[in-house]
């Protein structure tokens, strides 16, 4: 019914000869959790900042919010939130500070900047560091003042590119959780990753890119049912003997990958295909059964891994 | 799905220049002043205390020798004649300094104007909020350095109060090239060609002595620069000795002023919303 808040038709965006985004489209409804996973280089940052209005894109049409980006850019930012790939905290400022000036910035009242940095600072669980400089916070708190300062303005749409590179497990759990509120709240999310568990913990549709172009799309279970098996089997032997042991097991599994340091067999019964594999006489130095996830459905869209 | 999340608190602004403006370089201004509030206030009263030096060493030291100098055919008393040109050079110091180190600074390492062009700002926003602050400064310098002439009883006229204004005009110019000359920088070290402009013009502006010294096709050269423009503006307020050349001065910073904000806000744009 209502209309969407991102409509991408063919966009390109070219630096000189390089291509970066090549000819994407997609949709993005109000309120939906919308991932772009690739690996690095895909294009994704470059789709995220024409999206968010910094960045002109060469042809194609765009809207965000029902305006084009390339002559609307403020109107388009102050309905957004962003929170860009490397933390750009004003080092200055201390931490309430930056997001004061950051509301400032939107042209929100000074009342209102107070009330709303306070609010913040609770949300991303800063509130007891408020006076601090930034540049003793640790990883996970920029990345949280960063966020917090992304939603300075009630933005309708929030943008995070590659929210936690760099963070630790424990950080990028408390990230996460900040994040599933936000969506919970009815947020809509954007957000570009090439870590798979984190496309599948907040997204709920996915467009997989490579090479500035789309390889597929859809929900993370979707795309994990149509491009990949119910189980992986990981195999290693060593970095030698793998290639010779694949082609004495080649014939098991539904299909399989040959990695340098390990063989990927795609599956429905991980274990019994280990077992035949053992009662062969190829015994693994370690081996895995596991569940696919969109690390499989990317290696078998583009034969590539995404963290490299 | 509350209305609280839904609404957002920012004034959505009206399209103004094809997007290059959000109408709010005041933010920028306020966040320039909270930084620095916050660090560096010590910085900036270094750069009020060189100029004050230089009167005092010359002013009174030189002055005691020279006596007085011609200006239009009033005779004007060492001290007074070299002040406004002192004047003149701490706007241009003061924003300079601000417009280009400053600059390069926020431009290559805080990333402060990215992230300022993630907000409903435009580039034009912070060109404008970073060439006020720096002219602010020029005018700090400008007020406290005024004081010290009215207390050494080197103001000559009433015209002098115009100083101020004159000052800021003058120190908009400078921060304005300044910013754009800082746009194109990639490198700390590209930064070295600025005393080799500064310098020069800061000795040979008719700063310390009159440019009817210079053979005519020097006096041209230096009557291109804009220090000289500025030096000039400055001693006719200063000492009241006004002629229809102040139009000139003034037209040329204007100019500067001008060629300034278009050059600085194109570059953002290209720099950032490339």
């Amino acid at each position: 019914m209502s209309e969407p808040v991102i409509r991408a038709e063919n966009i390109v965006k070219k630096y000189g000869d390089f291509v970066a985004v090549d000819g994407i489209s997609f949709e993005v409804q109000r309120g939906e959790s919308f991932g772009l996973l690739g690996p690095n280089g895909a294009g994704k940052s470059t789709t995220m900042k024409m999206i968010a209005a910094v960045s002109t894109r060469t042809s194609g049409n765009l809207e965000v919010l029902g305006m084009d980006p390339n002559t609307d850019g403020p109107a388009i930012r102050s309905q957004l939130g962003v929170v860009p790939q490397e933390d750009n905290l004003d080092q200055e400022l201390r931490v309430r500070e930056n997001l004061i000036t950051y509301g400032r910035f939107f042209g929100m009242s000074h009342a209102a900047v107070a009330k709303r940095a306070d609010e913040l600072l609770e949300f991303a669980q800063l509130t007891d560091r408020a006076k601090s400089k930034v540049e003793p916070l640790s990883g996970g708190m920029k990345r949280r003042l960063t966020i917090a300062r992304s939603l300075m303005n009630d933005p309708q749409m929030l943008l995070l590119d590659e929210p936690t590179t760099g963070l630790d497990p424990q950080a990028r759990h408390i990230l996460w959780d900040r994040l599933f509120r936000l969506k919970e709240q009815g947020t809509t999310l954007v957000l570009t990753t090439h870590y798979m568990d984190e496309a599948e913990q907040l997204s709920d549709r996915i467009i997989v890119v490579d090479k500035g172009a789309i390889m597929a799309e859809g929900s993370p279970a979707q795309l994990i049912r149509q491009y990949s098996s119910k189980e992986v089997l990981e195999v290693r032997y060593g970095s030698d003997k793998n290639k010779t042991v694949a082609k004495s097991i080649a014939d098991i599994g539904e299909r399989q990958e040959i990695l340098p340091d390990r063989i990927l067999i795609y599956s429905d019964n991980g274990e019994r295909d280990l077992a035949v594999i053992t009662n062969r006489g190829h015994h693994p130095t370690t081996s895995l059964v596991r569940r696919s996830s969109l690390e499989d459905v990317f290696l078998r869209l583009t034969g590539r891994t995404l963290v490299e | 799905m509350t209305a609280e999340v839904r609404v957002s608190a920012a004034i959505a602004p009206k399209r103004r220049f094809g997007g290059m403006s959000g109408g709010n370089a005041r933010a920028v201004i306020e966040r320039g002043l909270r930084a620095t509030m916050s660090n560096n206030y010590l910085v900036i009263l270094s750069g009020f205390f060189e100029p004050v030096f230089y009167l005092f060493s010359m002013g009174i030291g030189l002055g005691g020798i020279i006596g007085a100098i011609d200006v239009d055919g009033a005779s004007v008393p060492y001290g007074a004649y070299i002040a406004p040109a002192l004047l003149a050079v701490s706007a241009m110091n003061g924003a300079i300094y601000d417009s280009t180190w400053n600059v390069f600074f926020k431009l290559n390492f805080g990333k402060l104007y990215q992230t300022m062009l993630l907000t409903s700002l435009g580039p034009l926003d912070v060109a404008i909020g970073e060439i006020t602050l720096a002219l602010l400064r020029g005018g700090v310098y400008a007020v406290g350095f005024l004081i010290v002439m009215q207390t050494m009883g080197l103001v000559l006229s009433p015209l002098a109060i115009l100083a101020i204004p004159a000052v800021i005009l003058i120190a908009a110019g400078f921060a304005s090239i300044g910013m754009a000359f800082t746009s194109y920088l990639k490198t700390f070290q590209q930064m070295d060609w600025l005393p080799m402009v500064m310098l020069p013009m800061f000795l040979f502006s008719a700063t310390f002595f009159p440019i009817t010294v210079y053979p005519e096709a020097i006096q041209i050269m230096v009557q291109c620069f804009p220090l000289w423009h500025g030096v000039e503006l400055i001693r006719m307020l200063t000492t009241g000795v006004v002629t229809s050349m102040i139009w000139v001065h003034i037209g040329y910073y204007l100019v500067m002023l001008g060629v300034g904000v278009v050059v600085v806000s194109r570059r953002l744009r290209a720099l950032f919303l490339g």
